[in-house]
């Protein structure tokens, strides 16, 4: 089996294991850095399918701004965790 | 009270409006208000009244609801089934839905300009729906400012006071050393990614969004290592406004030109150039700048509102 085959299935793996974990964790701050793997997962599985438009807007927008912004979210609805409910 | 009453059912005014709100009255403490308030719709009325068509409201609510939702999912099964009956089966060549990607490989070149087929498409074949996406994000923002700035008007809070709440909610990241030395470092490399990302949409991977989105992300970097001072100082809310505006004005015009001389069978006047070259592909060039700028300028707004509620203290006015 070539090596890039092989990469491909590792990445498909981890990219259902990504998606079935952020269901499952009990965190919220954990869900959105999962989340966040996942985008990244994605954006490598774009560039093996020659698709590297995608793998940039998917690498800039899943994994940068809506992670942030799903921080931000957290951050206000104060669910970091940590002593006052905020990570500072 | 008989007034009043009158003057509601002409719709001239609210009753619940004239209720004092915290802002009228920062000598009462939020207990004594909310009495006085209570004592004040009694007064007028006002209460009654709005219980029993809040009551109606609800009953209606709640019928048209169900039907709606029925209705919906009944439409849904249709459109579902229907396309299903004209795809063709599993293994089998359908005609009908390679012939437009097949023009788009053979001919997209000569016809765009663009070396880059995916922005060829999104720009110029298909620039119409790249037109609505702008517009969705702009709504989107428009929404967030709705929710989520914070000014006079949604602070009937507690604090009753903008400086305390803006405290409460805003760390100042700059003071993180860690951050601020990456932020120097970094923010100045990201944007640069950025505007070739977004000026070589039309040669190769990349394009308006794609570059406006790492561009933004530039920019956020840049406020929260630095601080808010260094991006209000050349983004002010009234140039940020003013660049969105001119971004899709232009996208707008310069796309309704096109599509009134294709569909009128006109000359258009627009060159192409040679294909490879920075200036070249016609539109999708300076498209893709204005879309890169709405998206950039939109993703640094998100974070805006969503860290701070607001663009610093020129949201105050």
């Amino acid at each position: 089996m070539e090596l890039v085959e092989l990469c491909r299935i590792l990445l498909l793996l981890l990219l259902i294991a990504c998606a079935v974990s952020v269901n499952l964790t009990k965190s919220l701050l954990h869900a959105v850095i999962v989340f966040m793997s996942y985008s990244t997962v994605m954006c490598l599985l774009w560039i093996l399918m020659e698709s590297p438009d995608l793998a940039i807007t998917e690498a800039a927008v899943g994994a940068g701004i809506s992670g942030l912004l799903f921080l931000l979210t957290l951050k206000k609805i104060k669910q970091l965790g940590g002593k006052d409910g905020n990570v500072q | 009270m008989r007034k009043d009453f009158d003057a509601w059912l002409d719709g001239e005014t609210e009753l619940l409006d004239r209720l004092p709100e915290a802002a009228e009255r920062p000598d009462l403490s939020l207990d004594e208000l909310s009495r006085v308030r209570q004592e004040e719709a009694v007064r007028i009325g006002a209460l009654p009244r709005t219980r029993a068509l809040a009551e109606k409201h609800r009953k209606r609510f709640r019928l048209g609801y169900r039907l709606a939702a029925v209705g919906c999912c009944l439409a849904l099964m249709f459109v579902f089934l229907y396309m299903t009956a004209h795809i063709s089966s599993y293994g089998q060549e359908n005609p009908r839905a390679t012939e437009v990607s097949d023009r788009y490989v053979r001919d997209g070149l000569e016809e765009t300009g663009a070396t880059n087929i995916v922005a060829g498409m999104i720009l110029d074949y298909r620039a119409f729906d790249t037109l609505g996406e702008s517009h969705v994000l702009l709504t989107a923002l428009l929404c967030v400012i709705v929710l989520l700035s914070i000014d006079e008007k949604n602070m009937r809070s507690p604090y009753g006071d903008y400086s305390q709440i803006r405290l409460e909610r805003y760390f100042p990241t700059e003071q993180d050393s860690i951050l601020h030395k990456v932020g120097l470092v970094l923010s100045p490399c990201i944007m640069l990614y950025g505007f070739y990302v977004l000026l070589g949409g039309h040669l190769g991977p990349g394009g308006g969004f794609s570059g406006g989105v790492v561009l933004g992300t530039g920019l956020i970097l840049l406020s929260a290592s630095m601080g808010d001072g260094v991006t209000d100082r050349f983004l002010s809310r009234r140039r940020y406004h003013a660049v969105i505006f001119c971004a899709l004005g232009f996208y707008s015009f310069a796309k309704g030109y096109v599509f009134f001389t294709g569909a009128n069978g006109l000359e258009n006047h627009i060159p192409k150039g040679t294909p490879g070259a920075i200036l070249s592909a016609g539109l999708i060039l300076p498209l893709n700048i204005a879309v890169g700028l709405v998206v950039a300028l939109t993703m640094f707004g998100f974070y805006n509102l969503f860290y701070r509620g607001g663009n610093g203290e020129d949201y105050h006015d």
